[in-house]
């Protein structure tokens, strides 16, 4: 897994990213305050502008008072962590058989057309990236992306149209 | 439609709030279970009951709970497992988004028959919308004295927090959500020692499927005898089963199990059919790890006897000619799949996932990615299929976790009763790429 070196500022937590971290951090026994390391990531994550840099990994094993490494063992092992930066709206295709069976390659191909990049790239506005993803539990749905925290599902071509125009209006929820 | 336990009140709208829920008989299993109830008599009831784990192993789920080690001193853990990651199965996301306060419910009656006064949701990254949703039934529950300290005066105490994950098909295996809501990285443990002695924080702990939990519901509320009335000898109940694929009318529904697996297939109350009046060439009826079906093993088994959907009749005929209930995906193929594809696919799947831990595991599924993919593209030689099966056989039963055989079945299966399409494949390169069954090729990779 590649780590990209970069001096990139910390981001500044709000102050609802700080409360609830610490609410969740309270979620667990005394002491065991690492098991809240992936909801903190996720978190940490939105704030950071949807990657995690190794600066900001940093501050996330500050918060939690574990070494930088435990950070880094983490976000590298779960797939949902972008570790390079990202556009502002990332589709993830579902692309696994049951997706596949009702048409999730044609989809992934409309979208790289219609954006003119491939599976891992993002437009060069910085607003769209493409990624696929295994199984998203919506597989009756499908074809399905998920945006954000989203999941739009029973995908066409047309519909497709729709959710990048709405993109770009500004008019749909990440988070 | 047929008869429903779980998802009876799924329509109701504002169902997923405590008021409306509580409207509707919400929680009274709690006041039966807390109230008229020791922990040791919901234990045998559950066993009684004869339910059997819906995450996919299906062991019963009584038994699971006698087995918890009760050290003096020593907290206990419940942790319900909603990572659902297996390709097929969506039916927890289903029941948690629209029916949270039943899985509440259930896992406040879990935890008291298992004396636990901390109990974690691990719910898959992606669902995040999910966890809010559960979050909010939680305050609810909260706010109503349901969690928290001295539930409904009764003395017992109990805290239920959700913990999520980030992306990860392994940490849905009981050891690895462990490794994982401890803060690490998704590698399953070896076993022994079993979560009931050694799990969270080396406590003794227990995980089961979020059907199961709320599952334990109605069980307390109609009690076992009746409940035993319901489905099979050896498949007590109902079963939510994820129907996707080809079929007219995918979905979530509820069954009584020992439904026939025609009449699920083609019934009206149920997935009406095959799309498009297309034929039914194979399935895959329990998540992708079970052995895939063809044609003529689907509503009858090998001895020609009706197949059903329970545990004992879809497992008729072992590895031969059976598969396995599993996690209740149900996936259909119509006459234009490729089961060359969808093998390639679903091993992609386990290759990707593979925790890396048991190089049997981690360099077996990409090796088996890699032919597969190989004679999907028209480049496979007849060699291929037999090194597919020796692959195949190096990984299964070599793994810590059963990660390993889960992505060797569903290659030994398609390679057992599809073998002309291996061939096929193999001998007729340009066909094989130029058919492409309805998919672009290389779309991606
Ligand atoms: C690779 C792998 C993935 C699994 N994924 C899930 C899952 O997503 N959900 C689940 O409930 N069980 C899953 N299981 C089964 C669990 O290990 C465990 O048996 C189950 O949660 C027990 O609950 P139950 O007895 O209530 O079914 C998985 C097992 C393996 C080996």
């Amino acid at each position: 897994m590649k780590v990209e070196i970069v001096n990139k500022e910390r981001p500044v937590l709000s102050e609802k990213a700080k409360a609830e971290i610490q609410t969740v951090i309270g979620y667990y026994p005394e002491g065991k305050s690492k098991s809240a390391i992936l909801r903190v990531l996720h978190i940490v994550e939105e704030e950071a502008g949807g990657w995690l840099s190794p600066d900001t990994m940093d501050m996330v094993a500050e918060i939690l008072n574990i070494t930088a490494i435990e950070v880094y063992e983490v976000a590298t092992f779960y797939t949902m962590f972008n570790l390079h930066p990202v556009g502002k709206y990332v589709f993830e295709v579902c692309h696994t058989g049951p997706c596949m069976l009702v048409g999730s390659d044609n989809i992934i191909k409309y979208i790289e057309d219609k954006l003119n990049i491939k599976v891992g790239g993002t437009t060069s506005d910085g607003m769209f990236t493409l990624k696929t993803a295994e199984c998203l539990g919506a597989c009756g749905y499908g074809p399905m992306l998920q945006c954000g925290k989203f999941y739009h599902e029973h995908l066409t071509p047309e519909k497709v149209d729709e959710l990048i125009e709405a993109c770009r209006r500004d008019e749909v929820k990440i988070y | 439609m047929g008869r429903k336990l779980l998802l009876e009140h799924i329509d109701v709208p504002g169902i997923e709030t405590f008021e409306v829920y509580r409207q509707k008989g919400g929680y009274r299993s709690v006041e039966k279970a807390l109230k008229s109830m020791s922990p040791d008599e919901v234990v045998e009831e559950v066993k009684k009951s004869g339910l059997r784990g819906r995450g996919g192993a299906g062991f019963p789920t009584g038994m699971k709970w006698s087995f918890l080690a009760k050290p003096e001193g020593v907290p206990r853990y419940l942790l319900c497992n909603a990572d659902e990651s297996e390709p097929g199965t969506f039916k927890d996301r289903y029941l948690m988004q629209y029916l949270p306060h039943l899985l509440i419910e259930g896992m406040i009656v879990s935890s008291f028959a298992l004396g636990t006064n901390l109990s974690y949701i691990y719910i898959r990254g992606e669902y995040l919308f999910v966890l809010e949703i559960l979050e909010k039934a939680i305050a609810e529950a909260y706010a109503n004295g349901f969690l928290g300290k001295n539930i409904l005066g009764t003395g017992y105490d109990l805290d239920l927090r959700v913990s999520p994950g980030g992306g990860a098909y392994i940490c849905g295996e009981e050891t690895a959500l462990i490794e994982s809501l401890e803060g690490k990285r998704g590698n399953p443990r070896i076993k022994p020692p079993f979560p009931a002695v050694k799990g969270l924080w080396g406590c003794p702990t227990v995980v089961n499927n979020v059907e199961s939990l709320a599952t334990v519901v109605p069980i307390i509320n109609m009690g076992a005898d009746e409940y035993v009335k319901i489905g099979t000898e050896q498949s007590r109940g109902t079963k939510l089963i994820s129907a996707c694929g080809n079929l007219e009318r995918p979905g979530v529904y509820e069954i009584d199990l020992g439904l026939s697996v025609e009449e699920f297939i083609y019934g009206d109350d149920w997935c009406r059919g095959i799309k498009n009046g297309k034929q039914l060439k194979a399935l895959v009826p329990g998540g992708s790890s079970v052995p895939i079906l063809p044609t003529h093993l689907i509503t009858k088994t090998a001895n020609g006897d009706t197949r059903f959907m329970s545990y004992e009749s879809l497992s008729d005929g072992g590895f031969a000619s059976g598969s396995m209930l599993g996690s209740g995906g149900f996936i259909a193929f119509d006459e234009d799949q490729c089961i060359v594809r969808n093998t390639w696919n679903f091993t992609r799947f386990y290759a990707h996932e593979s925790c890396g831990q048991c190089s049997p595991c981690r360099e077996g599924t990409a090796w088996m990615e890699k032919v597969l993919w190989r004679i999907e593209n028209g480049e496979g030689t007849m060699e291929d299929i037999a090194l597919l099966e020796d692959i195949n056989k190096k990984i299964e039963g070599n793994t810590i976790c059963p990660l390993g055989d889960a992505a060797a079945w569903p290659v030994a299966s398609a390679i057992r009763h599809f073998r002309e399409e291996f061939e096929w494949h193999i001998k007729h390169p340009q066909e094989a790429m130029s058919r492409n069954y309805g998919l672009l090729k290389g779309a991606t990779v």
